[in-house]
């Protein structure tokens, strides 16, 4: 299959009832497996971006292409379900088990009771979770780094062509959420799909990120590689955020992402 | 106490009656409380007025009511029936209202952001988790209707409510005590057997049955 990629030309958003654009004429190019952290604070317009790529968002102005084609010209159920989707409050079904969440997607793409079955053991694995203990398990018998994890699997079950993840570790404790973090980076490589992360958090964004895009009132401040953002910040607010030029920093950046791929 | 053991069979079918008639009313009611309730727990708004009306008429009294019912439509089953679908309304459509209305949010997103249809949503996520709190509401409103439906016996000729009804004419006040001990264990029969299904269909957190 071709490298799957995700793009945004002139991407506009306004919430209705709103004065200003949530996201403001934003392009910016996504291609194979790389993994692009959306960096800001809250307001900043970085989850509605996210969510114009499942169509959960409607946009006012310009288009988002997944795989070269406009998503508005996709039945939007369809469209979902060759995306994955990640939420802060993971949102597992409480009426099914952790099997029947994993293979959600599966299911209603018509996939037969077997290979789906096969799918679940297989993800609850990549997940680090034993299927033998985690399958018939409720949602409310998971802590909340076991749920999160489902809500990976779940939304990785059908082989997307791209993952959107919106601060999906944001309510897990450090520990966790690092563990969480080393997985997601193996997980990426490894399924080479085209991975869009919503997060507020500079150092989960220098950990995880192949480009950083750093946003502010819903419009773009820069697009760039990790440490190209450290060095060569292009505006005095990226420089603040970053901590550019503060070498205790730069070296804990460094040391941080070295950990999480050790 | 010694109506009942004198004519059993014709208490059980004035029973059989009495089930009869609150299960029928029972049906036809879900049929219109469900989509009442899914439309209230959608439109928070508006629900406030829609559970309101639906309050404000369990509130009118059942004898009054009937009076009513009975101008419209003649003595018989039908303005009983009638009587018991639209006092069912209200506890029914709230049950459904409340059990929609109490999934978190984020569920909600998961599944639409998962590719699910409106009616995908509806049936595989909002109504199962829904149903334990619906059959809550069914279990008191089965409750309810099963003292209501006793006015059966004076305007319909049906349930155990004749035995009242004739027991006052009659001055038999062993077939008063009959009507009456028949529909409360009935009462209780089916508030114990409804609450054997909601339990059932709560789940347990490990997935044990």
């Amino acid at each position: 299959m071709n490298p799957s990629s995700v793009r945004f030309e002139n991407a506009t958003a306004r919430y209705p009832g709103s004065d200003r654009n949530a996201i403001d004429g934003i392009s910016l190019k996504l291609r194979g497996a790389e993994l692009v952290v959306l960096l800001g604070p809250s307001g900043c317009g970085k989850s509605t971006l996210l969510r114009t790529v499942n169509r959960l968002v409607p946009l006012d102005c310009g288009r988002v292409l997944v795989d070269e084609t406009d998503v508005t010209q996709r039945n939007p159920v369809e469209l979902r379900r060759s995306i994955g989707y990640v939420i802060q409050a993971v949102g597992l079904f409480a009426n099914m088990t952790v099997a029947q969440n994993v293979g959600v997607v599966p299911s209603l793409l018509g996939w037969d009771a077997r290979a789906i079955s096969e799918r679940v053991d297989e993800l609850l694995n990549l997940v680090g979770l034993d299927p033998a203990t985690y399958r018939h398990r409720r949602p409310s018998a998971l802590s909340g780094g076991e749920a999160q994890r489902v809500g990976v699997a779940r939304a990785i079950a059908a082989r997307p062509r791209a993952l959107l993840m919106d601060e999906p570790f944001g309510a897990v404790d450090v520990v966790v959420r690092t563990a969480l973090q080393r997985e997601l980076v193996r997980i990426v490589s490894e399924l080479k799909t085209t991975t869009l992360f919503v997060t507020h958090d500079v150092d989960e964004a220098f950990r995880l990120a192949d480009r950083i895009v750093v946003m502010r009132a819903g419009r773009v401040e820069q697009v760039a590689e990790p440490f190209e953002l450290f060095e060569q910040p292009a505006s005095a607010y990226v420089r603040e955020l970053v901590h550019a030029g503060d070498d205790v920093y730069r070296q804990y950046f460094v040391r941080s992402r070295e950990l999480l791929r050790s | 106490m010694n109506y009942l053991s004198s004519h059993p069979w014709r208490v059980a079918a004035l029973a059989l009656g009495h089930v009869e008639l609150v299960a029928a009313a029972l049906a036809v009611a879900l049929l219109f409380a469900v989509p009442l309730g899914i439309y209230a727990a959608r439109r928070p708004r508006v629900a406030p007025w829609i559970l309101g009306t639906l309050g404000a008429i369990y509130t009118i009294p059942s004898l009054a009511l009937l009076a009513v019912l009975v101008e419209a439509f003649g003595l018989g089953f039908l303005p009983i029936f009638v009587a018991l679908v639209v006092y069912a309304q209200f506890m029914l459509a709230r049950s459904v209202a409340a059990g929609i209305a109490g999934i978190d949010r984020a569920q909600l997103d998961a599944a639409r952001g998962a590719g699910m249809s409106p009616g995908q949503v509806l049936l595989r996520v909002e109504f199962p988790q829904a149903l334990p709190v619906l059959i809550g509401g069914v279990r008191v409103a089965a409750i309810a209707m099963i003292a209501i439906a006793t006015l059966g016996g004076y305007v319909g000729g049906v349930g155990l409510g004749v035995l009242i009804f004739n027991g006052l004419t009659l001055h038999q006040p062993a077939m008063i005590v009959a009507g009456s001990i028949a529909a409360s264990l009935l009462a209780i029969a089916v508030d114990a057997a409804l609450r054997l299904v909601e339990r059932s269909a709560t789940p347990s957190p490990t997935g044990a049955r």
